[in-house]
């Protein structure tokens, strides 16, 4: 699972992503995207705090492998877990692509897809406290099996 | 016995079950102050796969995880 890659705490982004470039550049992808995402201040908090569920994000990591592999493409990401205090890195993700269309269109699903299924559980760190962020959570499609 | 686990922000650690199907999850979950108000928004994965359907019949070991949403990056 080299391709995706957690981390405790902060992501070093120059380094990871550094690294990704070095690896592929070589490769004739004509298009690599990175999607940084950085921690906000915002709603007073320190910071975000991440609990991760790796079997099955290793499972939908490697569904979205499959998917890009289809349009000769390949799919990178890194995740903090623990502690990530505001203005630091806690996710980062990729494509690299033959074709600049390609990686444009599919940084976007992958993004976005990620934000919608991966079991990734966020959570606010104000005044030392590690609040779940309930309100920005998305439930997971299939959700509800057993109301 | 079926292993249970709750996963990310449900405070509860994981329990053994005697069940042979979902719907019997169901009923000893919705009685449980812990996980019952989880259970309208939460996924369900048998052996680390997402399902779909409650009609799915259980063996002696199967891993049952609960997965309330999620908010990654």
């Amino acid at each position: 699972m080299e391709n995706l890659e957690l981390f405790e705490g902060s992501l070093e982004v120059e380094k990871i992503t550094n690294g990704w470039y070095d690896k592929y550049k070589n490769s004739n992808y004509g298009a690599i995207i990175t999607f940084i995402g950085v921690v906000r201040d915002e709603n007073k908090i320190d910071g975000l705090s991440f609990d991760i569920y790796e079997p099955i994000l290793n499972n939908w990591f490697n569904s979205w492998q499959e998917k890009a592999k289809e349009l000769k493409a390949i799919v990178l990401m890194a995740h903090s877990r623990g502690d990530v205090f505001n203005h630091e890195s806690s996710y980062i993700a990729a494509v690299c692509s033959p074709k600049r269309r390609i990686a444009l269109e599919l940084i976007d699903e992958f993004v976005e897809d990620f934000k919608a299924q991966a079991p990734i559980w966020k959570y606010d760190i104000i005044n030392g406290d590690r609040i779940y962020a309930e309100d920005r959570s998305t439930a997971i499609k299939g959700y509800g099996l057993l109301s | 016995m079926i292993d249970v686990e709750f996963l990310g922000p449900i405070n509860k650690e994981p329990m053994k079950v005697d069940i042979s199907n979902l719907s019997q999850l169901r009923e000893i979950l919705k009685n449980d102050d812990e996980v019952s108000t989880w259970l309208d928004t939460c996924a369900v994965a048998i052996n680390d796969t997402l399902v779909s359907k409650k009609d799915i019949e259980l063996s002696s070991g199967d891993k049952i995880s609960l997965l309330p949403p999620v908010c990654g990056g």
